[in-house]
Formats: C-alpha cells, sequence, structure tokens
C-alpha cells in the first residue's frame, strides 16, 4: 500500500477539492526536501545509517540528496566545523536557492562540542542562520530523523511572504548574507 | 651502526663539540647550535644513510630564559633502521634557523607547520606562510601564552565549567 500525506483543510466535493495556495505549497515542500549533506565526521556516518534502509529518510521525501547547493533546499550540517572551513559553509548556503532551512546536526556544529580550541568554530550558527538544532554526540539516527521532521513543520507552516519580509532580510543582513533573490 | 658510533662520527665531524646527547629509550639526542645544522644533516644525510626526514617540529617553554623554543628534527636511516633525533635551541628573540628544504624537498611543508605553530622563522624558505590555520589568524597558537580556549565560546559561562 502506498502512503501519502493527509490533504490539508480545504472543501471537498465530487470532483474537486479547494484549499488555500500556501497549504497546498506547505504540502509540497515539506514532502519533497532535497538535503545537502554536509558532512564532515562522526555525525555524518550516523547520517549515513539514517539514508539506509533500517531508518530510511527516503519515506519523509527526502530521498533525493545532493551534492549541489543549487538544486537542495535543505543544507544538513554534520559534524566539527574549522575556522577554516567556515567561509566554505558559509558560500555553500549562499549558493542555496530560496526557500532553504538549515539543519544544524550533533554538539560540534550546534556550538563546538567538546572541541573548544583555537581552530574550531564554535557553532554554525557564527556564520549561517540555523532552523533547527539536533543535539547529541553523534545523535541517534531517530534524533536525526526528529530533526528533519521538525524542519518539515516548518516549511509546511511557514507563510509564503516570510522571505520577502524585511524581518528576514534583517536577519539575514545580521550574518553579512545578501539575500539571493530580493526584490528591487 | 649503533648509537656509540654514530656518536662518535658527529663528534668527529664537528671540530668543536657542543653537543650534550642523552641516549634516550634507545635512540640518539643531539643538541646542537642553530649555526651547525645545515651541515650535520647534510653530513648524516650523504655519508651515514639518514636519507629520510621523519618530522620536524618544535616546543615552548617558556620558563627556560634564553632558549624558550627548540625545533626537533627527526631523520631515519632506512637500510640501517637507525633513527637520530637533533635538537636546536632557539631565543625568543631571534628565532631564525636555516631552511631544509634545500636538502630535503618533503622539509617544506613541516616548515611551514612549525612556522604556523610556533613561528619559527626559516630563512631561505621558498614559501613560509601558514599551512593549518586559517589565513587571517594573526598569532601562533601552540605557544604557551595563548589559551587553548576559543574566546568566542557562548554556552559554558557557568558555574560548572568555570568558565
Amino acid at each position: 500500500m502506498v502512503k501519502t500525506v493527509e490533504a490539508p483543510d480545504g472543501v471537498e466535493g465530487q470532483g474537486f477539492f479547494a484549499t488555500s495556495l500556501d497549504k497546498v505549497i506547505g504540502l509540497a515542500r515539506s514532502n519533497s526536501i532535497w538535503p545537502l549533506p554536509f558532512a564532515t565526521s562522526c555525525c555524518g556516518i550516523e547520517f549515513m545509517a539514517t539514508m539506509g534502509a533500517n531508518y530510511d529518510l527516503a519515506r519523509f521525501g527526502s530521498e533525493r540528496l545532493a551534492f549541489t547547493p543549487r538544486q537542495t533546499d535543505l543544507l544538513m550540517v554534520m559534524g566539527t566545523i574549522s575556522k577554516k572551513m567556515a567561509p566554505v559553509l558559509k558560500q555553500v548556503y549562499d549558493q542555496m536557492a530560496e526557500p532553504k532551512w538549515v539543519l544544524s546536526v550533533g554538539a560540534c556544529a550546534c556550538s563546538g562540542g567538546i572541541f573548544d580550541t583555537y581552530s574550531v568554530l564554535q557553532g554554525i550558527d557564527k556564520v549561517i542562520p540555523v532552523d533547527v538544532y539536533v543535539p547529541g554526540c553523534p545523535p541517534r539516527p531517530e534524533q536525526i530523523i526528529e530533526g528533519l521532521m521538525k524542519i518539515q513543520e516548518l516549511a509546511k507552516n511557514e507563510s509564503l511572504r516570510r522571505r520577502d519580509s524585511d524581518e528576514y532580510f534583517k536577519m539575514l543582513e545580521s550574518y553579512n548574507i545578501e539575500p539571493a533573490d530580493k526584490k528591487v | 651502526m649503533n648509537n656509540e658510533t654514530l656518536l662518535m662520527a658527529i663528534d668527529t665531524y664537528m671540530v668543536k663539540t657542543t653537543c650534550s646527547n642523552v641516549d634516550a629509550y634507545g635512540m640518539l639526542n643531539v643538541n646542537i647550535n642553530h649555526t651547525e645544522l645545515l651541515g650535520l644533516i647534510e653530513e648524516l644525510k650523504t655519508k651515514h644513510g639518514f636519507i629520510y626526514l621523519t618530522d620536524i617540529c618544535a616546543s615552548h617553554y617558556p620558563e627556560k630564559k634564553g632558549i624558550e623554543f627548540e625545533v626537533v628534527y627527526h631523520l631515519h636511516n632506512l637500510v640501517g633502521n637507525q633513527r637520530v633525533r637533533i635538537k636546536v635551541a632557539l631565543p625568543e628573540s631571534n628565532l631564525d634557523i636555516p631552511t631544509l628544504t634545500g636538502l630535503f624537498v618533503g622539509a617544506n611543508w613541516m616548515e611551514r607547520e612549525t612556522f604556523d605553530f610556533y613561528g619559527i622563522n626559516f630563512t631561505g624558505h621558498p614559501d613560509l606562510r601558514r599551512i593549518l590555520n586559517m589565513d587571517d589568524m594573526d598569532y601562533h597558537p601552540l605557544r604557551k601564552q595563548y589559551a587553548l580556549e576559543d574566546e568566542t565560546r557562548t554556552d559554558k559561562n557557568d558555574t560548572f565549567f568555570g568558565r
């Protein structure tokens, strides 16, 4: 049996179904998230288990991993990010098209973890905005899946105008990021 | 060739010997002056078969005034399976030491790493710039006057971690 997602609230009748556009778009976005795995260490190994048949991230519409930022919606940062790596990570984020989300997996990506030292970035939110943090060292696949489901919730309920709001631009500005498709 | 005969050969080569030699864990340890470095290593490489430069590293002893830094060279004689360790002490006021890139091409990155972490100035090095740390870092992090912890850490400001 093919399991489908539930339809959003709407008016149903014979041969038609009416609902609001943002609910349809939210439904589509949240169930077809294409992740970009930015895996640098042991959290990346847990992610491989998450993608494997036992845990199977594909059940959530995320079977299509892409190693190109231009075709992905979700940046999954898994592992220690050194300060030398930070500009690379920021560039990857820059190259993603809106709407985009960031999932920070594991203690190192969230806060630097045990690496309280001169060479390690003390949390990726020092350079890019993060939507969901997954704690753990490393987190189990179930936790990563829960993080992805939180991202799905965000995608489903996000206002279609959020990415055009001044608030959003201010947030990007605080990270010194140029809005990619800002309206002139 | 065992350590004793090697030490005798080194003593013969260096007429005025400044060696203080310790046989540490079966490995000959030679302390020399930085002016003698190039000559001795060339002698070991060409005459005694130490053709492999295992490592270059350094250490920092802030309490030893006048010899705060020490650059350590490890050489390996692959045929005789013999190793030797050469140490050069340097004062903090003058961290110049000649480069080994003329003798061992592989010394290039080792010296860049030692420069990166300790600020040792290898004179004559073709491209002495940082190799591992980020390019705009403005200090040499393994010197002991710098804290290991990162100042931008924000989640340890409580009593449990003592920060």
